[in-house]
């Protein structure tokens, strides 16, 4: 469950990202690591709390400068450049993620006053930490959720994304919408990473296994889906943790062993029965 | 006999010819096996660009045809250990059968929309097919690989392929046939047609021609070529591991097609060439090399989306047209500042690199040892650095006239 929000964190803003400039950012669970990173560095020198701050809001800055430097200049050029451009910036990220901190995972720990059982429940513990992360992404999504329908800056990037030509005739800069949707995006991504980091491993490879899996929740959701990315996420991420869970096997292959193929298989699966995804609106 | 002819006489004969020769110039032990090795990956490249370069298809899962060839080539080189009669020679035709086979299921899968859709399914069967060999480690080998024996099949005509020569003349006759397959297969209205979808499926569809169909033969076509390369690539190393399957293979194929240029029949033999020979150049000096690989696809896609075949053609024409030497000035302005600029970014890596490593060594720059965790020494570097750009920027400003007016003066003597 907790990994499905997270999952979400990175889906959706994966998803605001594609439905408004048509492109799949290759590079986004690199923003994901970079928080992580981040978040490791800034809560060494200063404590967990400010890191959950600061980390996003330096992940978003370098988001909406990638769109303002780099993205811009390769959309000139056309989709292809500019899925190639994002699977590039993610191969150097992951490099200079790997020449700052070395290979290895860095020893990124849950803060103390969150370490420890919330409640028990027949046995069975509850992690403190695991309600502070639900509580985070709930509200994280909340507030994005409120802020794209209720607030003025909701709606001129509602405007923005369905009819750009007619945002830009009404006086609305566009390009500077973009850049603030990219580095927003980034920003949630960067989130994720803070809470992510230390609940799971915070490594190099870290942006590689998460990255594909986000894709999957992406395509199974529906391109361009808000909420068929919610289900997707929580789908993926509830059939992930029990398939490792579950002793269960057949024919001398146990459904652990399988588990890193099923998000795959579901994908694959989904595109041939229902090729526009859960709950997308076009054919992918 | 017609100019073209003759033209295409030189170019292909040439093309041999340098085949032939290249093991007789460089023939140590660590060339040559470089030799075979580029021959690969060219294969490997010109198979992609099938795909990306004549059918505008974005593939992130080419490495599952080439990681297919090469496995089912090397179990049936191992069943020719235990006595099935299989002329080595011609095991890179299984290779190409496997990766037939994969282009057909997974084309007829995957093709039905181009562009982001088509990259991401494509990613996410490279994942799949990564995931599985991890899971099935007795068929993919897991880890550790699958190893087997060249010279299993026993001497043909004194041919055992025992010796790395004898492998490397392999790989020459199946890259020249190849490449000569793969140009006769762009002349072909197939190869015609997949221009045509690449460009505009839609008025494709309203000539008559299905784009999906055109797209799942470019798919299973080109996968046959890279699971040849996936076949030789077992010959030539006997050992296939799991990375053959991996996303960083498909990654680098994708790198050297495009550095190479994809526009271009020749580019992805030009990108395969410096790609393999910048990753043992640049391994063997630094560790950071994938980090300098990567920045130089980024500034590749950011600044010349033609690839390293299109700066060529920029030059062949200037030379024609006598204005090379007003573009020489140009850069001999450009040179200091940029290589300035080069410098204090690789010195900037480099000492990333030194600081981040348990085991530093002590890090010298012209011959003075500079302290990498020191900030007065990061503050030098860095500041270096961005004086470097504002230089470069500078310069540019000062010099960008002159090169629009070259750009101005090419146009206008092509077109007059």
């Amino acid at each position: 469950m907790t990994y499905g929000l997270l999952l979400f964190m990175l889906s959706s803003g994966l998803t605001l990202i594609f439905s408004m400039m048509g492109v799949l950012n290759f590079a986004h669970a690199s923003f994901y690591m970079l928080g992580a990173f981040f978040g490791y560095a800034i809560s060494t020198k200063v404590g967990f709390y400010p890191a959950l701050v600061l980390s996003p809001l330096a992940v978003g800055a370098i988001g909406a400068l990638v769109e303002r430097y780099g993205l811009r200049r390769a959309h000139a050029s056309g989709h292809v450049s500019e899925l190639l451009f994002t699977f590039g910036l993610a191969f150097v990220i992951a490099e200079t993620v790997r020449l700052v901190w070395g290979s290895t995972p860095v020893p990124y720990r849950i803060p103390p006053s969150l370490d420890g059982p919330l409640f028990t429940l027949y046995q069975s513990t509850f992690p403190a930490y695991k309600a502070f992360m639900m509580l985070v992404s709930v509200g994280m999504l909340a507030a994005l959720y409120a802020g794209l329908t209720r607030t003025r800056v909701g709606l001129v990037i509602r405007a923005a994304l369905t009819r750009p030509d007619m945002a830009e005739a009404l006086g609305h800069d566009v390009p500077r919408v973009f850049m603030l949707v990219f580095g927003g995006g980034a920003a949630l991504a960067g989130l994720a990473g803070v809470i992510g980091g230390n609940a799971f491993v915070t490594d190099p490879g870290m942006a590689e296994s998460l990255g594909t899996i986000v894709f999957v929740v992406v395509v199974v959701g529906g391109l361009g889906s808000l909420t068929g990315a919610f289900v997707a996420s929580l789908f993926i991420g509830i059939v992930q943790t029990f398939a490792v869970a579950m002793d269960y096997s057949w024919h001398g292959m146990s459904l652990s062993r399988v588990a890193p193929v099923l998000p795959y298989l579901i994908m694959v699966a989904m595109l041939i029965a229902r090729p526009r995804g859960l709950m997308g609106t076009r054919e992918t | 006999m017609s100019p073209g002819v003759r033209r295409g006489i030189v170019v292909w004969g040439g093309y041999a010819a340098v085949l032939a020769v290249a093991p007789l110039v460089f023939h140590r032990g660590f060339a040559l096996s470089l030799l075979c090795q580029m021959g690969i990956v060219i294969i490997f490249s010109l198979s992609y660009n099938m795909l990306l370069g004549q059918t505008g298809l974005l593939s992130f899962g080419h490495a599952v045809y080439y990681g297919m060839g090469a496995l089912i080539t090397i179990h049936a080189l191992n069943l020719v250990q235990h006595g099935w009669k299989f002329p080595v020679t011609l095991m890179p035709l299984v290779g190409g059968a496997a990766g037939l086979a994969f282009g057909v299921v997974f084309g007829y899968v995957t093709t039905r929309r181009a562009g982001t859709t088509f990259a991401m399914i494509s990613l996410g069967i490279g994942e799949m097919m990564a995931a599985c060999s991890l899971m099935f480690p007795g068929f993919f080998g897991g880890e550790a690989g699958i190893s087997g024996n060249r010279s299993a099949g026993g001497p043909f005509l004194g041919i055992t392929y025992g010796p790395q020569i004898q492998v490397y003349y392999l790989v020459a006759a199946w890259l020249l046939l190849s490449t000569a397959a793969m140009y006769a297969l762009s002349r072909t209205p197939l190869g015609r047609m997949a221009n045509a979808v690449r460009d505009n499926p839609e008025r494709a569809q309203f000539v008559g021609y299905d784009p999906q169909h055109v797209r799942f033969m470019m798919v299973a076509l080109s996968g046959f070529f890279a699971g040849i390369a996936g076949g030789l690539a077992a010959l030539n190393y006997e050992i296939v591991t799991a990375e053959s399957l991996s996303a960083s293979t498909s990654g680098m194929v994708l790198l050297a097609t495009y550095l190479g240029g994809i526009g271009f029949f020749a580019g992805p033999i030009a990108g395969a060439i410096v790609v393999t020979l910048m990753q043992t150049a640049l391994g063997s000096v630094t560790n950071a090399w994938p980090f300098y690989f990567g920045a130089m696809f980024l500034a590749t896609v950011l600044f010349v989306p033609g690839g390293l075949a299109s700066i060529a053609l920029l030059h062949k024409r200037l030379w024609d047209a006598r204005l090379l030497r007003r573009a020489m000035a140009v850069y001999a302005a450009l040179a200091i500042p940029a290589a300035l600029a080069l410098g204090c970014g690789v010195l900037l890596v480099e000492m990333a690199y030194n600081a981040s490593d348990e085991s530093r060594a002590a890090f010298r720059v012209m011959g003075h040892v500079v302290d990498t965790t020191a900030t007065a020494s990061w503050i030098a570097a860095t500041s270096s650095f961005l004086a470097a750009i504002a230089a470069c920027a500078f310069t540019w400003r000062a010099v960008s006239p002159r090169w629009a007016g070259i750009g101005a003066a090419l146009a206008g003597d092509r077109d007059p």
